[in-house]
């Protein structure tokens, strides 16, 4: 199986990786950038063909290693291989 | 005191801390490298900092899973003390030894200069040499300093007399925290390094063991390493 995880900044974590960029677009001339936040994708491949297993496995993957939960979010996509 | 400097794949000041720890306890600390399921009897545990894993994913993220960092909770949670250095205070955060996190400095530049610390807890085993209020001269090398920490666990850290040492001006006087200030990295009320609940696990952003020897420009550090020799035996 296929497994996408993506990683965010909790909300009302600042984020200036984020703002650097809202600024740098507006610089190019992009209008009506209101805010901007930079995130993660992790791309991971599993022998496990159990969809609902592979889900638990990322899922502790991302408590455990993936994601740093005191200022991270993150959500797990399965998909066939 | 026996000490032990844990070294991962990419540590880079595990060396000056070695050097340090030699000149204040006038014997050899033990160099474990992170592979090492179990480190030998020691009274102190020394995270240094440097570049493990080289950042990947977050700095410090995967050398706080090494086989090592398994001894050293255990170790800290039975009460032996460990000191976190820089990329060791992100260790420490990341396998759940202090709270909060380190983030990018607020600058988003990688920030290596001289800054000023106000010494805010002087009790304890790692700042015993030091007096309370005194303002220190340490460096700072780092781009993932911003320590960040939800209002309630800054506000308990706070109230508990867990913030160790804030960044200041030479003056002593500190800032609103804007960056360009004496805080250098944006850190949640200008916090340089924080102490657990039990006062034995200290983390800090500054490397003491760079200004442990006047030949170095500096000897601020080496009250730290003093201090904790005349602590620990």
């Amino acid at each position: 199986m296929k497994a996408k995880v993506h990683v965010t900044l909790k909300q009302g974590v600042l984020d200036p990786q984020g703002k650097a960029v809202q600024q740098a677009l507006a610089g190019l001339g992009f209008e009506g950038v209101s805010g901007v936040r930079q995130g993660k994708v992790i791309e991971l491949e599993l022998a496990e063909s159990d969809p609902k297993k592979a889900g638990a496995q990322v899922e502790a993957m991302c408590e455990k290693l993936l994601a740093n939960t005191v200022i991270e979010d993150y959500r797990v996509e399965i998909a066939d291989a | 005191m026996k000490a032990a400097v844990i070294v991962f794949p990419g540590s880079n000041c595990d060396r000056d801390v070695q050097v340090a720890l030699r000149q204040s306890m006038g014997a050899e600390p033990v160099m474990a490298w992170h592979g090492d399921a179990k480190l030998p009897k020691v009274d102190l545990i020394v995270v240094p900092g440097g570049f493990s894993y080289g950042d990947y994913l977050r700095s410090g993220a995967m050398a706080a899973q090494s086989p090592v960092m398994a001894d050293v909770v255990a170790k800290a949670k039975k009460g032996v003390p460990v000191l976190g250095i820089c990329n060791g205070f992100q260790v420490l955060t990341e396998c759940g030894l202090l709270p909060g996190a380190l983030m990018r400095n607020a600058g988003l530049k990688f920030v290596c200069k001289d800054v000023h610390l106000k010494t805010e807890a002087a009790d304890t085993i790692f700042t015993g040499a030091y007096k309370k209020d005194q303002v220190i001269r340490i460096p700072i090398a780092h781009m993932d300093g911003n320590y960040y920490a939800d209002d309630d666990t800054l506000d308990r850290l706070e109230g508990e007399g867990q913030v160790a040492f804030r960044y200041c001006g030479a003056d002593g006087e500190s800032d609103d925290g804007s960056t360009g200030g004496a805080n250098p990295n944006g850190s949640a009320r200008d916090i340089a390094g924080i102490l657990s609940d039990t006062r034995t696990v200290l983390g800090m952003m500054p490397h003491p063991e760079r200004l442990s020897d006047p030949a170095l420009g500096g000897n601020d550090g080496r009250a730290m390493f003093d201090g904790l020799v005349k602590a620990l035996g």
